[in-house]
């Protein structure tokens, strides 16, 4: 992505040609709890969905680090706030060998208070995690990072299930909303809206820094970055902490969104949301700022229209938008526009440049 | 008073059994031109690779302004104004060609902080000049991997360029290039060298090219310093013929 398109017109600079995007999007982000009611369940995780396109897309998209693991920060998240949560009122060994007891309560004030540092603990922890795991895995390259950080995930699904403490495999019942169950979905649903607005601001604002340009160099060739002498290991561990850091605000969200965690369906939920996450920049455009946007928001689409209409055929469905993308349609939707229309994007020779110096060459 | 920048002192590297570089010693003097020619497989990108760090060497010491570099990274060399390009021209390809001089602003004191830093106008403006310089200009928002194999060996000398560097290792500049086009580069190394004060390093497989362009030349063969002189006493040594006609 050309960020510093000096005297020349480009979709991804000009914020103007932007607005109908963010007024489409902000505006139905606004407008739907009062249009769909219903669905205000289904739409939240199109939010959650949308933030996991762009994180992941942080990473694979703009640095080229394919991650399969992305989604461990996801489900540390969870956990964090979930110890966080509970840890400030009740002891959290007790707590979970008693899950199912139903004893446990929380007033709305220990409720909300629980939630806020259980979030910012997810958020700044899972963005901690990720130097020490980006130590040991940035070592690895290509298909080697992506085949590492898989198994980063599965392990720590398996390694969860086993810890006692958190509830081992049986998980931990959440804190329950204290307030109606209208009232829960619409407290989530802004909860969501509000995250992957933030998150999509931050990370288009962090594209347009030197760190942006960085990153993209990394993904063009690391090799040659490092003999230009770019901080490459730093970059890289930033955007990985970046990534994390948002993955993890969703985890909190989603788990008490749930209001059960369980390490291997909720929490690490490699083959659904581990792959989702990696589907939907493909199919929206990886490495633009509106490509994972897109691809989430067609892939959810046809995820929940197939579930509704075609319950059966959902995974096939989803399937085949992955076949496709991969085979068939590699650049995405966004990369097709940039492919189709690249003067549309900046892509240009400079004409009167080109002008002046055959005007200069003839005199 | 020449000052060497560079002192290679009996390196040698082994891959395995096959030994690239045997015992070699030499310098590249401060300010000027440097050619470094020799047959294929003579081991001339070896000993580039270990001085700027791509490789640990097995024996002997690389000095740059006098300091051991022979054991630090990539990176770090970089940083120190030791740039290099490469034989198969490396560019981002990806990105447009702005953005591939961007990346290159001299990273020597680049902070934590710095990665938030957006570039100020006298970068931009640097940049601009310098795509003028290799005649880039006009193509400047193009992809750089849409670019013909010619104008991205000129975008990688751009690059450098914009580095800043004390000393620019350029592994073949003109291989590939077409032969009218030649002419203009070696001008363009040559004012690098005059106007930008950069020391140059040259690889190079054209006599031509090299005759014209550097002051003293190091010829290698089988991995070993073969000759050393002015480019007419290289001329007209008969060992180094003899190594490029293959009598070795």
């Amino acid at each position: 992505m050309s960020r510093f398109l000096k005297g020349v017109d480009s979709f991804e600079t000009n914020e103007r040609k932007q607005l109908p995007f963010y007024i489409g999007l902000v505006g139905f982000g606004l407008i739907a709890p009062f249009l769909f009611p219903n669905y205000l369940f289904q739409i939240a995780i199109l939010w959650i969905m949308i933030l996991f396109a762009q994180t992941w897309d942080t990473m694979g998209g703009q640095m080229g680090y394919n991650s399969l693991g992305n989604i461990f920060f996801f489900g540390a998240g969870m956990y964090i706030s979930a110890i966080v949560q509970v840890g400030l009122v009740y002891d959290v060994g007790v707590y979970t060998s008693a899950a199912g007891a139903g004893k446990a309560s929380f007033t709305p004030e220990q409720y909300y208070q629980g939630i806020i540092y259980g979030t910012l603990a997810a958020a700044f922890g899972s963005a901690l995690l990720a130097p020490i795991l980006g130590l040991i895995m940035f070592g690895l390259r290509a298909a080697y990072f992506a085949i590492g950080t898989l198994g980063i995930a599965l392990a720590a699904g398996e390694l969860f299930g086993a810890w006692q403490w958190v509830g081992g495999g049986g998980g931990i019942a959440m804190p329950v909303h204290p307030g109606t169950a209208d009232a829960r979905a619409e407290f989530f649903y802004w909860f969501s809206f509000g995250a992957a607005v933030i998150t999509f601001l931050a990370l288009k604002r962090l594209y347009q820094t030197r760190f942006g340009l960085a990153i993209n160099a990394i993904r063009d060739d690391e090799d040659k970055a490092e003999a230009l002498g770019v901080h490459t290991l730093r970059h890289k561990i930033v955007a990985w902490s970046v990534s994390a850091f948002f993955l993890g605000i969703s985890g909190a969200i989603f788990g008490n969104m749930t209001g059960f965690i369980e390490p291997l369906e909720v929490a690490f939920p490699t083959v659904t949301f581990g792959i989702f996450m990696v589907a939907m920049p493909l199919l929206g455009g990886k490495g633009t700022l509106w490509g994972p946007v897109m691809g989430a928001i067609v892939f959810h689409l046809v995820k929940e229209v197939t579930w509704t209409y075609l319950l059966g055929w959902q995974w096939v469905a989803l399937g085949m938008i992955i076949i496709i993308t991969v085979v068939f349609f590699q650049q995405g939707i966004m990369g097709w526009m940039k492919e189709k229309w690249p003067e549309k994007f900046g892509v240009v020779i400079d004409q009167t440049a080109t002008e002046a110096r055959n005007k200069g060459a003839a005199e | 008073m020449t000052s060497s920048v560079i002192e290679v002192d009996n390196v040698s590297k082994a891959f395995g059994g096959v030994i690239a570089n045997k015992e070699i010693s030499l310098t590249v003097p401060n300010g000027k031109i440097t050619g470094l020619i020799g047959p294929n497989g003579s081991g001339k990108t070896t000993l580039f690779n270990s001085i700027v760090g791509y490789h640990p060497i097995d024996d002997g010491s690389i000095k740059f302004e006098g300091n051991e570099i022979s054991t630090m990274r990539v990176q770090e060399i970089a940083r120190l104004g030791l740039i290099r390009t490469f034989q198969q021209t490396r560019i981002f390809s990806k990105m447009n060609c702005i953005d591939n001089l961007l990346i290159s602003i001299p990273h020597r004191t680049a902070t934590f902080k710095d990665m938030f830093r957006s570039y100020d106008p006298e970068t931009l403006d640097k940049a601009e000049a310098l795509l003028e310089f290799v005649g880039l200009y006009q193509k400047r928002f193009l992809i750089a991997g849409e670019l013909s194999f010619g104008q991205q060996r000129l975008l990688e000398f751009a690059t450098a360029l914009m580095n800043e560097p004390k000393v620019l290792l350029l592994d073949e500049p003109t291989a590939g290039i077409n032969p009218t086009l030649i002419n203009g580069l070696i001008d363009r190394l040559k004012r690098a060298n005059t106007d930008f004060g950069i020391t140059l390093f040259v690889i190079e497989h054209n006599m031509r090219v090299i005759m014209n362009l550097a002051e003293n030349i190091y010829c290698l063969a089988h991995g070993e310093l073969l000759a050393h002189g002015t480019p007419d006493e290289i001329q007209n040594d008969q060992r180094v013929i003899d190594a490029y006609l293959g009598a070795h």
